[in-house]
């Protein structure tokens, strides 16, 4: 059965039930224990009997010709089951891709990256695997790059996919071009006559990675009917099923994934990694094959968050008021296209960020480059046009001599303002209010570090446990921003998510079972499922059961969705089966009572309730030995592509808000950046479960905080091969890297959505970078205009 | 090459070692303790933190043979490790674990019951090496600063969490042992 997201759907919270662990509790993780105990199993951690080691031989160039690929000696070496390249693939399907299905599962003539998966090898040992690998001689003529848009889009430069045919190659202005969207509103170039001051900046934005700790791996096992078993680390496993299937020539029945203990995503385990490469290898050699990455292939086995140079013009009346908005961001998709073209939908929508712009030109397109592929990460194309209109907005308010928070607001967008693509914002956006909230709040004590007897606590300071200063040098800043970010998939995408609900009695207590193919990643959402069947069906006792391909698709996690999406698809199964169940007593009891024709009765404490809160009957009694279940198919209102050429169209089903203050502390001398507050606001909608609501708040913050101070993929600008593959020269925040991070909460309910609630995992990735940025340069005075910040760009050096 | 060594208490023997496996490896994949985690294998994560002879140590980064003839304490030790640490290995149930029993808590040290209560959990693979680092500071500093606990798992990378809830959960722990130890 089918059912839509209307807004009469939209819950009256006060029916929730007095059930113990429903919706609104910080009810805890259902798998937390097992993850404490070390015994929940992540994908690196599967093993089976007679299993052997799958190895990924990758391009050490960025772009060659493959003139021959001699595998013989690896073949030769003792323990090694198989090796595999292009000649070996099952079928005329070579070739994968979440849209566009460009990237070959082997390189098949030349390499496009660095790191391109070109062979693989099978062996009893991990280590055997590798040194085997290391014998396969492949020949390569070295190529000619494209690194950036001039490269890219120069007269005769070489093309990265030569013979495009996908959808999109006959709309784009060149073949480097993988997708490009503008969005036009009202008349920029008018409204720039009126302008009183005219503000322009140019912007870069460095290539993040999610660097999710899980890395990429899983266990394939052949099956006896020819198929094969994948049990897998994923964002989406039908999406997997849908790429995987048709590489190996076997129907998707005989494809059966499970999820297998996921150690985050972060939108890294949107595209493929070792999934089609195990499959192959067991396919091949008979026996299971586990692939485990190592963190140096993992920054070469996902892709990254684009980078992009944007380019932008406000203009603003004395008053304060913004007049027009153009900008260009130009993004980098890297070798393959994996998410670009929903990027640039992203970038291009959300330009200008959520401020009340009439008059507006936006133009956003993504580059086929050698560079690393780049694709999903959390934000999605919203985090760097919102780092770059964040700083447009400083220094506008600068040049107007106002506050930034009073330019802020003032601008601000609320319920009812149109987007630049014309889409009308029907439910709360206290865009206003949520920098209020950051900016009411104490600030963090000065000179912080000092012990009081004359002595410093280096840890409090820039530099840390290097011991670089006591206090020297030190200045303080504070800046703020706001970012907007859709929820759900967008642009007209089938959005919708599978979800089997069954309510029974053992050993005379009701119990719920839920069943979706939800991945989950560490956000939570088997938590908040549980939760939902609580208080949709008024049983303490609910299992969440493992995800696989058994049931239909979940859809993704990714777009902040799953608990709008696929908590929807659960609580409408709940209500199915709720339906059930009152049918079921009325037949039994009706006769007796005439309540049980009533409308509003309700299922809470494992009883059926009037309105009014009466007993009708223990929910044991009316279930006896007879389950009630119901599978449904949700899926929020439909969205609408972006028209190609004016960008117009409602695209998006939700938006959701942050807004950060941040304060920072900088060692003037040194260019060392200590962040000592980072405190975030968001409007959550309502927050099922609060305490995994602010754990995603503040991992958020901090992943911004990240591509702020420290995170960037260094990527050679003659060779396209990348610098800093590892932990040790890709840094990530560590505890002592990250300050406190205070929450504030608003609940304010879209009515649209379930339970009125919003997707609140991507919103505080936005504004805690360009706050960050805001607080360094107001710590400086200096311009700033790209991201990360390092020492250099602080001394000048 | 053969290795033997003591894990969680017990001897463990692996054969046909291969010498420059890891400590690692040989816990996951020879011994089947899955629990310390694989994440960058470089030294620089802190996931596969385990104990050795009393001092936490990557365990990537430490070869299986260097192990030799040592104690090991990992993440699935933890739990005993704490017991013992309490003065509550003697056989039969104290009057303390009478008192503090509870149906729902499946024999999990404070600090892992305060990972689990104060959200400091999401994807968890982490979590691993970090209890192992925060049992290691809470015995030597039973009232560890703001700055101690972020100092003691500076070396441990979470991508999850933002660090707030587990600074919460070591605090936690450090509270309900002192609160513990206390009522002695």
């Amino acid at each position: 059965m089918t059912a839509t997201g209307a807004p009469a759907d939209a819950i009256r919270t006060s029916l929730a039930s007095r059930t113990a662990g429903g919706i609104g509790e910080s009810t805890l993780r259902p798998d937390g224990v097992l993850k404490v105990t070390g015994e929940f199993a992540y994908s690196s951690d599967l093993w089976h009997e007679d299993m052997i080691w799958g190895h990924t031989l990758r391009s050490p160039l960025a772009h060659a010709a493959i003139r021959s690929i001699d595998i013989s000696r690896a073949l030769a070496v003792p323990g090694v089951h198989a090796v595999l390249t292009h000649e070996d693939l099952p079928t005329a399907v070579t070739t994968y891709g979440l849209e566009i299905q460009d990237t070959p599962v082997l390189a098949t003539r030349k390499v496009r990256h660095h790191g391109e998966p070109v062979a693989l090898v099978a062996a009893d040992h991990p280590e055997t695997a590798r040194r085997a690998a290391e014998r396969i001689r492949v020949d390569y003529e070295e190529l000619p790059v494209v690194t950036g848009e001039e490269s890219a889009l120069a007269p005769g430069a070489p093309l990265v996919h030569e013979d495009r045919t996908d959808h999109r190659s006959g709309r784009v202005p060149h073949p480097n071009i993988v997708h490009r969207q503008p969005v036009l509103k009202g008349d920029a170039a008018a409204a720039a006559r009126r302008a009183e001051v005219i503000v322009r900046g140019e912007y870069t934005f460095g290539m993040q990675d999610q660097a999710f700790l899980g890395p990429e791996s899983g266990l394939a096992i052949p099956a006896e009917d020819g198929g094969v078993d994948l049990h897998v680390a994923t964002q989406w496993l039908h999406s997997d099923l849908g790429q995987i299937a048709p590489v190996l020539g076997l129907p998707e029945n005989k494809v059966r994934m499970t999820l297998a203990g996921v150690g985050g995503a972060f939108g890294g385990r949107e595209d493929l990694s070792m999934q089609i490469h195990a499959c192959l290898l067991a396919l091949r050699t008979g026996r299971p094959v586990k692939m485990v990455y190592n963190r140096f292939e993992s920054f070469f086995g996902h892709v990254h968050r684009h980078p992009a140079k944007l380019t932008y013009e406000h203009g603003a009346t004395r008053d304060g008021r913004l007049t027009h908005v153009r900008c260009r961001i130009v993004l980098d998709g890297g070798a393959y296209a994996s998410s670009s073209p929903a990027v640039v939908g992203n970038a291009a929508s959300l330009a200008v960020g959520p401020y009340a712009v009439d008059d507006v030109d936006i133009e956003a397109l993504a580059l086929y480059t050698n560079n690393p592929p780049c694709g999903a990460m959390r934000g999605f194309g919203a985090v760097q046009a919102c780092f770059a209109y964040e700083a447009q907005m400083d220094k506008v308010a600068a040049r107007l001599g106002l506050d930034p928070v009073e330019f802020r607001r003032i601008n601000a967008m609320e319920q009812g303002t149109l987007m630049p693509t014309g889409q009308r914002v029907d439910s709360p956006a206290p865009v206003a209010e949520l920098l209020r909230l950051v900016k009411a709040r104490p600030l963090p004590p000065e000179r912080g570090w000092e012990n009081g007897d004359g002595t410093a606590d280096v840890r409090a300071l820039p530099g840390g446990l290097s011991n670089t200063t006591h206090g020297e040098g030190v200045v303080r800043g504070v800046g703020y921003a706001v970012g907007i970010k859709n929820v759900g998939f967008s642009e007209g995408f089938d959005d919708y998510s599978t979800a089997r609900v069954r309510l029974q009695t053992a050993g005379g207590v009701p119990v719920a079972t839920v069943y979706t193919a939800m991945a989950e990643v560490g956000q939570g959402g088997v938590t908040v499922h549980a939760q939902i069947v609580r208080t949709e069906l008024g049983v303490e006792r609910v299992t969440v059961q493992p995800a696989d391909t058994g049931i239909g698709s979940a859809g993704g996690t990714s777009a902040s969705r799953q608990t709008y999406v696929t908590g929807g698809a659960i609580r409408h199964a709940c209500e199915t089966v709720r339906a059930q169940v009152l049918e079921r007593g009325r037949g039994l009891f009706g006769r007796d009572r005439p309540e049980w024709a009533e409308a509003g009765l309700r299922l809470a404490d494992g009883r059926v309730l009037t309105e009014r809160g009466e007993t009708l009957a223990e929910l044991a009694e009316v279930l006896g030995d007879e389950p009630a279940e119901a599978e449904v198919e949700w899926r929020h209102r439909p969205t609408e592509p972006l028209d190609r050429l004016t960008g117009r169209g409602n695209g998006h089903v939700q938006y959701s808000f942050a807004a950060h203050r941040a304060v920072v502390e900088v060692d003037t001398e040194l260019g060392l950046v200590k962040v000592v507050e980072l405190a975030c606001a968001q409007d959550v909608g309502k927050a099922l479960n609060p305490l995994s609501v602010i754990g995603q708040i503040q991992g958020g913050t901090t992943q911004g905080l990240g591509i702020a101070v420290m995170e960037e993929i260094l990527v050679d600008p003659v060779t396209a091969r990348v610098r800093n593959p590892s932990f040790t020269d890709y840094l990530i925040p560590t505890i002592l890297d990250t300050p406190t991070i205070p929450v504030d909460m608003l609940e304010l309910a879209d009515d649209h959505a379930p339970y009125g609630l919003r997707g609140v995992g991507e919103a505080p990735t936005l504004s805690s970078t360009p706050a960050v940025l805001a607080a360094i340069r107001a710590a400086t005075g200096l311009e700033l205009n790209r991201t990360p910040v390092r020492p250099e760009h602080l001394t000048g050096t | 090459m053969r290795v033997s060594f003591t894990v969680n208490g017990r001897r463990q023997e692996a054969d046909n070692v291969w010498e420059g496996e890891s400590l690692l490896f040989a816990l996951r994949e020879r011994m089947g303790l899955p629990g310390s985690k694989n994440a960058c294998e470089q030294g620089e994560c802190g996931s596969c933190t385990v104990l050795m002879d009393g001092v936490p140590v990557c365990s990537c980064l430490v070869a299986a043979g260097q192990a030799e003839g040592r104690d090991i304490v990992t993440v699935e030790g933890l739990a005993d490790r704490a017991a013992r640490r309490s003065g509550r290995d003697a056989p039969g149930t104290s009057l303390q674990d009478a008192r503090g029993w509870r149906p729902d808590d499946p024999g999990l040290s404070p600090v892992q019951r305060a990972f689990v209560d104060a959200g400091a959990v999401q994807c968890g693979f982490c979590t691993p090496g970090l209890l192992v680092a925060a049992d290691d500071l809470l015995e030597r500093e039973p009232r560890p600063s703001d700055a101690d606990i972020r100092e003691a798992l500076s070396g441990n990378l979470c991508r999850c969490t933002g660090y707030e809830k587990i600074l919460d959960a070591v605090r936690l722990a450090a509270a309900r042992t002192r609160e513990r130890e206390g009522e002695r």
